[in-house]
């Protein structure tokens, strides 16, 4: 058995406010946690979708950015010490031989928990991907929706498609390293940094870059190694360009994932749990938030909120079978507040 | 006030709109496939939809920030809107929309 294996109490898959707030209904019963989130930083759609977008229904706080709840969250949390793990997808669920479970991401971390609370809301945020025939067989070799190593792209040929940040600082990141980089984007707008746009606009006068406005429109390789991006543009018709690699742009979207597979009871895509502990069909494991379905369901983070604290009840008499819960108050209880560190 | 929607496969539903709603709300409520993942914040694109030639007039012009936003859509043509950015009005009875990929796929 591997060293590093991580033991815990709880996992929770997603580290959305959901998620967040979970760690600290679990952990003033003493419960430990780890969480797993594809994205590099909590917070989940708040993070990504609503950083700076207002919220108005949040119990007494009459309004807050999606990025202001999830900081707040965090130092809520902070005195239970969850451990996190970013940037991983939660690939493969098994139960071990003692009923507990073994949680395994994409990228190899393996945790052992009692007790798998799934509150991944709408599933993974992964790349948002071109309607092109045939993509996924470049997917390997040419097409990539992030730079892992740059010097992959050494002397390459490069399409980059997208007008927002990521578009843009690769393009100009890739730049001197690179072959050729062609910018196709729709439009001579840009939602990315100005700065980035202008220096994206200096190295086309410079001959030292592309720019095309244009769509991509299919494209052309041998066994899975790209040879030609094709485009379609409003004022010069279709084109081509010679490229060895094409890095789509795009932002991200939701898909549930390899969640599908845990061998989960789904309804259309959601998790069916009971309205008492928020287990799903298969004990010890619970969803909460937005993946969820139960009758009354609505999706709100504060109904998250409340589903997280009953979860926390039942994952107690899991993880501390024989042990009494007594219900306590943060206001009045010595022990609860020992917990949060106010004593 | 009717909207009619020309979903994936071609086929036109009918539904029923209300003023004051989202064209996203609309469509979603008629339980037609839309993703429109950030629920109507225009923080996604995930609501793309192409306006009939006919209603462009009527459904009004691209904000900056729906500009910004559209620069995540797929596909995008010069009728390419976001339907949470749509309101919708009298002066919008019996407009003509079709689903873009990326709202539904």
């Amino acid at each position: 058995m591997s060293a590093n294996i991580h033991e815990t109490d709880v996992v929770i898959i997603g580290a959305g406010p959901v998620g967040l707030f979970a760690v600290f209904e679990l952990g003033l019963l003493g419960l430990k946690t780890h969480l797993v989130d594809i994205l590099d930083r909590p917070g989940g759609q708040c993070a990504e979708l609503y950083p700076e977008k207002p919220i108005y229904d949040i119990p007494a706080i009459p309004v807050c950015t999606g990025q202001e709840l999830t900081d707040k969250l965090m130092e809520q949390i902070a005195p239970f010490e969850p451990v996190f793990h970013y940037q991983e997808m939660a690939e493969k669920l098994e139960r071990l031989p003692d009923d507990r479970w073994r949680l395994t991401t994409d990228q190899g971390v393996v945790i052992d928990a009692t007790v798998v609370v799934v509150a991944a809301g709408g599933g993974s945020f992964v790349p948002k991907k071109p309607h092109l025939a045939g993509l996924e067989t470049y997917e390997d070799s040419s097409v990539h929706y992030a730079v892992r190593k740059m010097d992959a792209f050494r002397d390459k040929k490069i399409v980059i498609a997208g007008g927002g940040d990521s578009a843009l600082d690769w393009a100009l990141n890739l730049q001197p390293l690179a072959k050729r980089v062609t910018l196709v984007h729709h439009r001579d707008g840009f939602r990315a940094a100005p700065a980035s746009v202008e220096r994206m606009r200096g190295l086309v006068a410079e001959g030292a870059m592309d720019f095309e406005i244009a769509q991509l429109v299919s494209l052309d390789g041998v066994d899975g190694k790209l040879g030609k991006v094709n485009i379609k543009s409003k004022t010069e018709g279709e084109g081509s360009i010679e490229a060895d690699a094409l890095l789509p742009f795009f932002g991200l979207t939701m898909k549930l994932g390899p969640i599908a597979d845990f061998g989960l009871n789904l309804h259309e895509n959601l998790i069916p749990v009971d309205t008492e502990k928020f287990e799903s069909s298969t004990p010890t494991i619970f969803a909460i938030g937005d993946i969820n379905t139960y009758p009354g369901k609505l999706k709100l983070i504060l109904s998250g909120f409340h589903e997280g604290a009953l979860m926390a009840q039942a994952a107690f008499a899991y993880c501390r079978p024989g042990e009494r819960l007594r219900f306590q108050y943060t206001t009045s209880s010595s022990d609860l507040q020992k917990k949060l560190g106010v004593r | 006030m009717k909207v009619l929607v020309t979903d994936l496969d071609g086929k036109v539903h009918e539904i029923e709109g209300k003023s004051g709603w989202t064209l996203m709300e609309v469509i979603r409520d008629a339980g037609l496939p839309i993703k429109a993942e950030c629920g109507g914040a225009c923080a996604c694109a995930t609501c793309h939809v192409y306006v009939d030639d006919d209603w462009m007039d009527a459904s009004g012009e691209r904000s900056e920030e729906e500009e910004d936003m559209i620069d995540l859509a797929l596909e995008v043509e010069d009728t390419s809107r976001l339907s949470c950015q749509i309101e919708m009005s009298d002066s919008l009875d019996g407009l003509k929309v079709r689903l873009a990929r990326d709202a539904v796929l």
